[in-house]
């Protein structure tokens, strides 16, 4: 495959596509799957058959179009109209007003801030593409950026300029990747391993499910290009087994690149060889820590152990391996391909580039957004996501999963970026955003997460496996209004130990949505220790669970 | 010194386990393969038996204490069998905050089974999950396979019965 075959694919794959005047997309992502797309679609195909026009309606099943609230969604690309909440029943009017240019049904704005104040890189195919076929990938500028790589730049010219892109790992903790790459590029071995971590297990968190969905070839070409910078034969894909559909396109993705020779050996007659291969996760939060993952790749329970040394130097069976997020590499291709400075300029000083965020929550606009960093969370909250349905007051925005923390009203305007985020107490985190509004019980949220925090606690370290334990009783006692004052002194010390002595991020970030609710709630905490109402609390947040 | 004297016999004629075979077989055989040959397993029969495990072992060479460890750390995997029907209910952050706890209340009023039971006649599991990532739906369950959002607890239960009784 040279960049001429690629050229040639891209062209007659665009010829295809122009016989069609026009282009019906329907979204078919997990969200609007489950709103019942499939129908809609199955609808619209027979609308199109019976009313002859086949050869100028092309109805296609794309990825993920962002507003799942709204879904079933249906999006006719030629001319920018977009429906919402779209039953099988529409099929017909859709397909008449293609042909009339009337407008008989209610469309969504594509004026709408939901819209408008976003901007995509990770998502630019998403929602836009058909995610089980590779020639219409390419025919999006798909592979140009790993053909050119891996034909006309050397090893550390990519790295290089990943590094001047100023790109940092999208899974959390923001390490500059260009430097993690350079890292294993520089060790000596002769076998390393590429890995691309999809154990997205935060609750609240679907951006790398999205992803996988919607544009699985962006990450496979991502991840072959760090393999060619690093100098890596092999890659695992690490991705929960809960995601069916996500596995699903990524095993076809794997099949189509082999076939196209972009993936296996010797890609573009460069002798470059490159092979991936999917692992799947099995419901173990803890793999989300590269450590533990490396482990369960290894079929070994999904402990983490302590570091250094690093994956970067021994990793997967002791070799040197390369471990980034699904977002991270996402953003991989469009940097080669547009130049690291075009992506420098977007975002703040420290924080290049976008972020993907799911929007969840008391929002009346759930779904997948991708901002420019330094954006305000209020920007985010009120504008995208069109604010607190149901005239109730917003109260906290928790950001970064379990490890992350609640922000309140007043830190609304503290921009979106890694060391922004974590100067109100909270993590950027892999991008979960769960809007909470006067009803939630902060002391309720904090034992929640820590709940989680407890029982996905892997046990291998005393003071996560027992200080989550003692933390949640204490929250209990808290919440039931049976705690003293003392008890949340103590409730403190055990943040400040956990914390403190840990051995991997789990752990000792699970304190953090105690300690986060605790600075800016604690009138709810003092509330419920003086058996007083918090003001929140209701009935049926006291069962189960 | 023990002689490997080839991998172990298939448990019985059943042929499912030539299915869990060729996963093990696929990847030669390494202990690696562990996780991916139980997935296999659980796929095929539904749960985890010691039969299972044991097979697993011998035809790996793992320790059967590390299969079970395994086994046993994975949430996903499960060593009791599954009711005929299962409802799975998410109880991720944002299914959590808009009413995740009132759906699964409601089952167990209805049903008596509280999540990670089964009903005595054998006929619906209850099963919580840590997130669907449908959190744009929440809150948000399975039932049989099929992703229910934005569900009430009366809708929830009326599924439920539609789903045992069609």
């Amino acid at each position: 495959m040279t960049i001429e075959e690629l050229r040639k694919i891209a062209e007659s794959e665009r010829e295809a596509q122009n016989k069609f005047s026009h282009h019906v997309c329907v979204c078919m992502a997990a969200g609007c799957q489950s709103s019942g797309a499939a129908d809609v679609r199955d609808a619209l195909l027979k609308e199109v058959a019976e009313s002859g026009m086949r050869n100028e309606v092309h109805v296609k099943g794309v990825g993920c179009m962002g507003l799942c609230s709204a879904g079933p969604l249906v999006a006719v690309e030629t001319d920018g109209k977009m429906y919402a909440n779209v039953t099988p029943d529409e099929a017909p009017e859709i397909v008449r007003d293609l042909d009339t240019g009337a407008d008989s049904l209610k469309q969504l704005s594509a004026e709408d801030p939901f819209f408008r104040r976003q901007r995509k890189i990770v998502l630019e195919n998403s929602g836009v593409i058909d995610p089980e076929r590779i020639e219409d990938y390419i025919a999006h500028d798909g592979y140009f950026a790993l053909v050119h790589a891996i034909t006309e730049l050397t090893p550390l010219e990519v790295i290089q300029q990943i590094l001047k892109s100023g790109l940092r790992g999208r899974g959390g903790a923001g390490y500059p990747t260009g430097l993690k790459w350079s890292t294993v590029a520089k060790t000596g071995e002769q076998k390393k391993y590429v890995v691309c971590n999809a154990d997205e297990g935060d609750p609240g968190a679907f951006m790398d499910r999205a992803v996988l969905e919607s544009d699985p070839h962006r990450v496979l070409e991502g991840m072959a290009i760090g393999a060619y910078a690093v100098g890596a034969q092999k890659g695992y894909v690490y991705v929960r087994a809960e995601y069916p559909l996500a596995v699903k396109n990524l095993k076809t993705a794997i099949r189509q690149a082999e076939r196209l020779g972009l993936l296996g050996n010797d890609i573009a007659g460069s002798g470059f060889s490159f092979h991936v291969d999917i692992r799947l996760g099995a419901g173990a939060f803890v793999c989300g820590e590269e450590t533990a993952l490396m482990a369960s790749i290894e079929g070994k329970r999904g402990t983490p152990r302590p570091r250094p040394p690093y994956p970067a130097q021994e990793g997967l069976w002791g070799c040197p391996t390369l471990i980034n997020n699904v977002e991270t590499f996402a953003n991989v291709a469009p940097i080669l391909r547009h130049g690291p400075e075009w992506f420098a300029a977007i975002g703040t000083e420290k924080s290049k580039g976008t972020k993907v965020f799911a929007l969840a929550g008391q929002v009346s606009n759930t779904g997948l957004i991708e901002v420019p960093m330094g954006i305000t969370l209020r920007e985010i909250i009120h504008e995208i996501g069109g604010g607190v349905p149901d005239g109730r007051k917003f109260k906290a925005v928790q950001t970064g999963g379990p490890s992350g923390g609640c922000i309140p009203e007043e830190h609304l305007d503290s921009p979106v970026d890694y060391e922004s985020l974590a100067r109100v107490g909270s993590i950027m985190g892999s991008g979960g955003m769960i809007v909470m509004d006067e009803t939630s019980c902060m002391v309720d949220v904090a034992k929640y997460f820590t709940d989680f925090c407890r029982s996905e606690s892997c046990g291998k370290c005393v003071p996560c496996r027992a200080g989550t334990e003692q933390m949640y009783g204490l929250l209990c006692k808290i919440a039931a209004s049976q705690a003293t004052e003392a008890d949340l002194a103590l409730l403190e010390e055990l943040c400040d130990l956990v914390r403190n002595t840990s051995l991997c991020g789990l752990g000792q970030s699970s304190p953090n949505g105690v300690l986060t609710t605790l600075r800016y709630f604690r009138k709810e905490y003092e509330a419920h220790i003086a058996g007083q109402p918090c003001g929140a609390c209701r009935p049926e947040k006291e069962a189960e669970l | 010194m023990q002689t490997y004297l080839g991998p172990p016999q298939l448990p019985s004629d059943d042929k499912r386990w030539k299915i869990v075979d060729a996963t093990a077989r696929r990847y030669g055989r390494e202990p690696h393969a562990l996780i991916e040959t139980l997935h296999t397993v659980q796929e095929t029969f539904g749960y985890l038996d010691e039969i299972a495990l044991r097979f697993v072992a011998a035809t790996l060479r793992v320790p059967l204490s590390r299969v079970y460890g395994a086994a046993t750390f994975y949430h996903f995997f499960t060593l009791k069998p599954q009711g005929k029907h299962t409802c799975v209910v998410c109880t991720g952050t944002a299914c959590y905050i808009k009413g995740a706890p009132a759906l699964l209340s409601a089952i167990e009023r209805q049903h008596g089974i509280k999540p990670g039971q089964t009903t005595p006649d054998g006929e619906l599991s209850l099963v919580t999950a840590r997130c669907l990532g449908s959190c744009g739906l929440a809150p948000a369950a399975v039932m049989d396979g099929a992703v229910l959002g934005k569900i009430a607890p009366t809708e929830m239960l009326a599924r439920i019965q539609k789903g045992m009784h069609p």
